[in-house]
């Protein structure tokens, strides 16, 4: 059986961040001590790291707030790829496998956990190299299908419900203003007219008061 | 293979138009009535905890599994076909309630020329001026033989909306552009949204007649003539792709469902994949279908009804073989002609100064106007035959798909710091002028069976044979200059469109409004069902929903899908109507 692998991470770098919401009030998250291990469910501990630092790229944590890391982003994306997602449960994979031209879409036979191991191939060293240096590697694949993924999968994980193992505290949602599921905004619709309306981000176990799991979570799929 | 009782009635698909039938069938007559539906069983409970933007937005949960079946694409007939991999320009429900489950609630009429089209135009331009290999057709009914039953579905989902026209009235903030409507919506528009103000505002300023998008989101609380209640929507921002969590949007699920559950001669099952309608000397005997345990069954049945999504009607009358086949080369043969989609056009973007709160909306939220739809205030002179609607919506912004949005050259890279300022700088303060065209019917573009790929039973899939043309371009360019003279007259920011010539792209979604391939006529000679729906080759076969329309209009198909549903279900109930209640 294949050794458990885990992404070890400081607590505090989680959702732990001074950040800005929309409305540039500060906001500081329950900051934690000492390092969290996160138990992985498809990559390596060095593929995560090397995943995690090319989201914190694309996603970079800055003066306009967090990024990638401190969301999570890598755990979500480990977790989907784990997932049916991943295993190309939901794509017509029958063949033959046909090249055709860009109003056709990806038409490989290649899975996402698939492009991710061959993509990992082009990012040996990528941890050791300078941010600058990341970028310009970055640059030089940003036509491959595993960046355009990496990229869609780091914007997915910064703002999907935290069930999903990104986003944590709900710090991407705060970063922009959006406020989760609320159950009702018939009070507020035709109100606020040019003025920002931010109700507080909940997630949708807060909403629903009870856990909600993923469909990566969903057994026998 | 595993024979069944017979019923009277087998239906295939759970969605609007199936659930419209058994209703209709089982309410009116003592027959007995069998929904076969390949998806899951869903309830109304299900759906507050699906309010996830991941899974049921972005992994589209709600929909078929397209692993499963798919269609397959090609542009012309000179090209070869693959097939749709993923999810992109349409969206095929599954389940208990179809795409009815799913959808935004958008609940139109079509104009009165739509169903005289072909009439219309050659009237209205004269032949030579049409787009070349035009194809479209007369339905064979008239917006006056709909009426009622526009008004009938209008009842049973809570339409809300304002009248443009009762009984020949033309009423200012409705569309007076539509046909007569015998009465008022059964509910008032929905709450209007800051961006539906302000268009509102510049259209009206312009001299055009802008009104509230007709919506199956119930304005406040109803109770429909089966006795049904919902409640009032809450403007969430879940409904498009998502079921609503407290029933305001009419679902067949919180709408015809609760009625069926209550008749003894109603039965529903779930997880069952028909394969074929087993016929013979033009008499359907049943359906052959896999159940959920992947048993082969044949359930056999006086009447059969095809009402699954438009793709499913078309492939199951070509894998049964009933019918023949459309050929362009010839135009010979009917099944598989006349396929459409919609005219999606090229938004005009508005940037606002300070934020819209675009998270609030509900799924049909929007203002629009109608004086460019159909042929109205075209001269004859614009190159094109009919346009469209030029219309605003709140249907509710969610995060993952609306971030990265900013002016052009505002981020050099799509990643990135000054990508990440750039988005959140622009986040809740874009809108858009959009329009949504009618897509003409042409002798290019129709359905077939692939001849290389299958679905996971190893049927052939539906080929689609389609391409934009010259006209939609022209559309698209026309629309354009409406769309930024409201964007000026708003006095806000905005860019111009993007507008070359584009190929279909399967890639970008565009609407979940296919139709045609099963199309209704007056002969047997140019449409596969007469204007009852029933098969011509087939007569105890019906084919209802989308598939039936000769040419889509501009506007959202399933108020119509469902007026001639309902229809088609006076026709079929009238040999077998009960004389009186209780009567069997």
């Amino acid at each position: 059986m294949k050794r458990r692998e885990f992404l070890s991470v400081p607590a505090k770098a989680l959702g732990g961040t001074l950040l800005y919401t929309l409305a540039r009030e500060p906001l500081r998250l329950q900051a934690q001590d000492g390092n969290v291990n996160i138990p992985l469910r498809f990559f390596s501990a060095a593929e995560a790291h090397v995943i995690a630092a090319a989201c914190a790229r694309i996603f970079p944590t800055d003066a306009n707030g967090p990024g990638a890391n401190e969301a999570g982003v890598v755990i979500y994306i480990d977790r989907q790829l784990a997932g049916p997602y991943g295993r190309d449960k939901y794509r017509y994979t029958k063949g033959p496998f046909v090249e055709s031209i860009p109003e056709h879409g990806y038409q490989g036979k290649e899975s996402p956990r698939e492009i991710y191991r061959a993509g990992l191939q082009t990012l040996v060293g990528f941890g050791d190299l300078t941010p600058e240096q990341q970028d310009d590697k970055l640059r030089s694949i940003e036509r491959t299908t595993f960046f355009q993924m990496l990229r869609s999968h780091t914007i997915e994980g910064m703002f999907s419900d935290p069930m999903h193992g990104g986003n944590a505290g709900l710090i991407g949602w705060q970063l922009i203003g959006f406020p989760g599921p609320q159950m009702s905004y018939r009070d507020e619709i035709d109100k606020h007219f040019g003025m920002p309306y931010r109700p507080k981000p909940v997630s949708l176990q807060q909403v629903v008061g009870h856990p909600v799991h993923g469909w990566e979570d969903e057994k026998d799929i | 293979m595993k024979i069944l009782k017979p019923v009277n009635v087998v239906i295939v698909g759970g969605g609007w138009t199936g659930l419209a039938m058994a209703k209709e069938i089982t309410g009116r007559t003592s027959l007995s009535v069998l929904v076969l539906e390949r998806g899951a069983p869903r309830k109304t409970s299900d759906y507050a905890a699906g309010m996830d933007e991941l899974d049921y937005a972005i992994r589209v949960r709600m929909m078929q599994n397209i692993a499963d079946e798919t269609i397959t694409h090609r542009h012309s007939m000179r090209d070869s076909s693959v097939p749709v991999r993923q999810y992109g320009s349409f969206l095929p429900g599954s389940g208990v309630g179809g795409a009815g489950e799913h959808w935004n609630g958008n609940s139109f009429r079509f104009l009165e020329s739509q169903f005289v089209l072909a009439t219309h135009l050659r009237e209205k331009f004269g032949a030579a001026y049409l787009p070349e290999n035009i194809a479209v057709q007369d339905w064979g009914v008239t917006y006056d033989d709909l009426e009622p039953y526009y008004w009938r579905g209008e009842q049973m989902m809570g339409v809300s909306g304002k009248a443009g026209n009762i009984r020949g009235q033309k009423i200012e903030g409705g569309n007076i552009f539509e046909g007569p409507r015998s009465s008022e919506y059964p509910l008032p528009p929905l709450k209007t949204s800051y961006v539906g103000l302000r268009f509102k505002e510049a259209a009206e300023k312009l001299g055009f007649h802008p009104h509230p998008n007709p919506a199956a989101n119930a304005s406040e609380a109803y109770r429909n003539p089966d006795g049904i209640t919902r409640a009032g929507c809450a403007y969430c921002g879940y409904c498009e792709r998502f079921g609503c969590m407290i029933g305001a949007k009419a679902q067949p699920t919180n709408t015809l469902l609760p009625v069926l559950a209550r008749r003894k001669t109603f039965t529903m099952q779930t997880g069952c994949w028909v394969r074929r309608v087993v016929h013979k000397n033009r008499h359907a005997a049943g359906v052959q279908y896999v159940d959920a345990n992947g048993e082969d069954i044949f359930q056999p049945a006086d009447g059969v009804v095809l009402a699954t999504f438009t793709l499913n009607n078309v492939r199951l009358l070509a894998l049964s073989k009933i019918g023949t086949q459309y050929d362009p080369a010839t135009a010979k043969g009917t099944l598989g002609k006349n396929l459409t989609h919609q005219v999606g056009g090229a938004g005009t973007r508005l940037f606002f100064d300070h934020p819209l709160n675009l998270f609030m909306g509900s799924g049909a939220l929007g203002m629009l106007f109608a004086d460019f739809d159909g042929d109205n205030g075209l001269t004859g002179s614009e190159g094109i035959v009919r346009a469209g609607h030029i219309a605003v919506g709140s249907s509710g912004n969610r995060p993952i798909a609306s971030f990265g949005q900013y002016p052009n050259g505002a981020a050099t890279s799509n990643w990135g710091s000054q990508w990440k300022a750039a988005s959140i700088e622009w986040r809740d303060r874009i809108s858009g002028v959009g329009f949504t065209g009618e897509h003409l019917a042409y002798r290019q573009n129709f359905m077939d069976l692939d001849p290389t790929y299958t679905d996971k039973l190893g049927d052939p899939l539906l080929r689609f044979t389609l391409d934009w043309t010259e006209h939609e371009h022209r559309q698209r360019v026309f629309a354009a200059g409406i769309q930024l003279k409201v964007a000026k007259a708003m006095g806000v920011k905005f860019e111009e469109p993007h507008l070359a010539p584009v190929k279909y792209n399967v890639v970008q979604y565009q609407t979940t409004h296919i139709q045609g391939g099963a199309i209704m006529g007056t002969s047997p000679e140019n449409s596969v069902v007469n204007t009852n729906l029933q098969h011509w080759d087939v007569p105890n076969l019906w084919v209802v929903g989308a598939s039936a329309f000769p040419q889509n209009a501009s506007l959202n198909p399933t108020l119509t899908a469902l007026a001639i549903t309902y229809r088609a279900a006076d026709a079929f109930i009238a040999p077998h109507e009960k004389r009186s209640k209780g009567a069997a």
